[in-house]
């Protein structure tokens, strides 16, 4: 065994760190998945009709959809009725008016996250709505962000609030049919975030939502809508974390953004989810679907996503580019170990004139892991002058991890200008024999190419979190050299 | 004192340097010299301690026996390599990797780390005085340098580190006239009698510049000769390496 292969199998004892669990009582629906199970949902959460039967129109439609197996990652067969499609902490039934009245055990549970929800205790300048299982549990910072006009809760409390907002938008980014789990999140979603801002106005602090997935054997379906109303800007972070489970669990969420003219949304996740043992037992299967679209002209939709977690990922956060001078981003970086499988991506849809989108995606891949990057760029006939960009570095540490990339180009319009780069590198033994001759460590030395590597993207993340990923990065990887 | 006795180094099953025995007391400067492929290289990385070589014998630097320690560790006892390609860390900018490198060794002696402010001063400064523009620092390490300025690079860490052992890998190679001639002086002003210097070199002028204690030359994996700098160019006067070897009765082995 070289030397390289030791340092590898060291970072492979790296533990999940957010694998415990909250013990709390929870009211959960039984296993199982039909009409009655949706009408239940909507009932629990006195919903208007419009909604019920917009879930059942996306449940008939993903009764005739088949389960997707041709991306990189495999998973056995999800039994859907096995599932229950609600939980929720018992304390939590009668919503508590405020965060004093949310049971202390569950704020405890932030506390433990680096989540604190008190306001004085909080991160300042950043507003979160904490999600756990089924139903956010509270919002902070609520009345600063509604003096400023901005809307920022739960969105089942914006079902409520602005039902115009929800009926008008919702759907309209990722349709019900759009593809197998985004129509089973139509159907049975349960909560999420709901984000609104007004004309003129620049959201006056950093919005975050942090999802915890607690209770077994539940699918966490949550539905997130941020509109960015005509020259506003929002900056969105989201978290999630979920306890070791043997069994797999499945993470199937749906996010939309509309930015209206002249709007800018930045949108950045941080995804840590529990990602398995060693042996690929267990983990969660992140099965999500996010989508922006530039609606308005001068419009511009950023994703920003450091991913540690999951046991399979697949996600393609995209930006159709409606509005003319339209701008979509895209920056990415997957980490895999163990026997994780990531396959994600983007796709840019160019449909107004003069849109630009710029991709930069850096794969990094340890252990046994696959990491795949696949995109889209699509430019239709009436955008003239297009422009894209895309960069995909992948970084292989040891023998037995994959990269792979799949970039697909379709262009209908012969003035678009696309650049495609592409690398892929492996960590040497020269580079960390180098380094261990100038004194340092091998934990000091991996944290150092991976932090360069990595460096584009996570300079993109919000201020407040950047230092946040750059730790979770280096604990993620940390034991890979020994 | 860096001190070798029968030390044999093995790359897979290929011997390429075998029961050397080579002493460098303190404070001395020694340089070894040797055709290509003779093994001057393996001879640095093994005296680093490179994983990639197996080395066997006995290997001890100030009595501290360094088979039994690994590269870092070997590092922290002051041992510095110059390397003739230093590696290219992509995005980690040269100050960056500079910081790591002088913090790890603070660390390893129980120091307080360097803040960055102060760090920087002590950088400019060391930069200045091994000919590298300021503007290096910002650069990605290694990242596109010309051989002479990785070489700048390599030293500049010298200075930084202040080494106790330096081994030099022809350092001398490539470089213009004004950079061999500060190369030159910045050893020159380095060598005291309490740092010892391995230097390994193809070419005579670089062996008069610095006036070394002792000269070797490698041959095939062995020591073939000693002796000062005279009598040692004197030695390759006729027939060069290959001459000295027949002469020796080495040049089938």
């Amino acid at each position: 065994m070289s030397q390289d292969d030791g340092i590898i199998n060291d970072f492979l004892k790296q533990d999940y760190q957010y694998s415990w669990e909250t013990l709390i009582e929870s009211h959960s629906f039984p296993p199982g998945l039909n009409e009655d199970t949706v009408r239940a949902i909507s009932k629990k959460k006195k919903e208007p009709e419009f909604l019920l039967k917009w879930r059942l129109q996306a449940l008939a439609k993903w009764q005739t959809l088949k389960e997707p197996h041709w991306l990189a990652g495999h998973y056995d067969p999800i039994d859907y009725q096995a599932l229950s499609y609600y939980s929720a902490p018992k304390s939590l039934e009668n919503a508590p008016k405020s965060l004093e009245e949310v049971d202390p055990i569950l704020l405890e549970t932030y506390e433990k996250l680096g989540i604190p929800l008190h306001e004085r205790a909080a991160l300042a300048g950043v507003a979160v709505d904490a999600v756990f299982d089924s139903v956010s549990i509270g919002t902070t910072f609520r009345e600063t962000l509604r003096s400023a006009g901005v809307i920022f809760c739960s969105f089942a409390e914006a079902v409520h609030e602005v039902p115009h907002l929800i009926e008008q938008y919702l759907g309209t980014v990722v349709p019900i049919g759009d593809n197998f789990f985004a129509a089973l999140n139509a159907a049975v979603f349960s909560d999420g975030s709901f984000c609104y801002i007004p004309p003129g106005v620049r959201c006056p602090m950093e919005l975050s939502t942090y999802f915890r997935i607690n209770a077994m054997n539940t699918g966490q379906f949550e539905r997130t809508l941020i509109i960015a109303d005509r020259d506003s800007t929002v900056s969105y972070l989201e978290g999630c974390s979920a306890p070791r489970r043997d069994q797999h669990q499945l993470h199937a969420a749906v996010v939309e953004l509309v930015a209206l003219e002249g709007a800018t949304i930045k949108y950045s996740t941080v995804q840590n989810w529990y990602p398995g043992d060693r042996d690929g037992r267990g983990g969660v299967l992140n099965f999500v679907t996010k989508r922006g679209l530039c609606a308005g002209d001068r419009s511009k939709i950023t994703w920003t996503q450091l991913e540690t977690g999951s046991a399979v990922t697949w996600k393609y956060p995209s930006v159709i580019l409606k509005g003319n001078r339209s701008i979509g981003e895209f920056y990415s970086v997957a980490v895999t170990k163990d026997r994780q499988q990531a396959d994600t991506g983007t796709k840019m849809i160019h449909l107004g004139k003069n849109t630009r989108s710029k991709i930069i995606s850096k794969g990094i891949s340890a252990g046994h892991s696959s990491n795949a990057y696949r995109g889209l760029v699509r430019v239709g006939p009436r955008a003239e002058h297009a422009r894209n960009f895309t960069q995909c570095d992948s970084l292989i540490i040891g023998k037995n991890a994959r990269a792979d990339t799949y970039p697909t180009v379709k262009s209908t319009n012969h003035t678009a200008h696309i650049e495609h780069e592409a690398s892929t590198s492996r960590i040497s033994e020269e580079q960390l024999f180098y380094l261990a001759q100038r004194g340092v460590d091998q934990e000091t030395a991996l944290s150092m190419i991976v932090t360069g590597f990595c460096k584009e993207v996570v300079k993109e993340l919000p201020l407040e979190f950047a230092v946040e990923a750059q730790k979770l990065l280096q604990v993620t990887l940390e034991g890979s050299v020994g | 004192m860096l001190d070798l006795k029968d030390f044999t180094v093995k790359i897979g099953e290929n011997t390429v340097i075998s029961k050397m025995n080579l002493c460098i007391p303190e404070g001395q400067l020694h340089i070894i010299m040797g055709p290509n492929g003779s093994g001057k290289s393996t001879l640095t990385q093994a005296i680093a301690g490179n994983p990639a070589y197996v080395a066997e014998g006995h290997l001890s630097y100030r009595g501290h026996d360094l088979t039994l320690l690994s590269p870092q560790e070997r590092a922290h006892l002051g041992i510095f390599v110059a390397f003739q390609n230093p590696v290219v860390i992509p995005g980690v900018s040269l100050i960056t990797f500079l910081k790591t490198i002088v913090n790890a060794h603070r660390k390893a002696r129980g120091e307080e780390t360097l803040d960055a402010a102060d760090f920087l001063t002590q950088a400019r400064n060391c930069a200045e005085l091994v000919g590298l523009d300021e503007s290096f620092l910002y650069r990605n390490c290694h990242e596109g340098f010309s051989g002479g300025e990785k070489k700048r690079a390599e030293l500049l860490q010298i200075l930084l580190l202040e080494p106790s052992f330096i081994i030099l890998d022809e350092t001398d190679s490539g470089l213009d006239r004004d950079a061999f001639t500060l190369l030159v002086e910045l050893i020159n002003r380095l060598r005291n009698q309490n740092r010892t210097w391995l230097v390994i070199t193809h070419y005579d002028h670089f062996l008069e510049a610095l006036q070394p204690d002792c000269v070797h030359v490698l041959w095939k994996g062995m020591l073939i000769e000693q002796g000062s700098p005279h009598a040692v160019k004197e030695q390759l006067r006729v027939g060069g390496y290959q001459g000295l070897a027949s002469r020796k009765g080495v040049l089938e082995s």
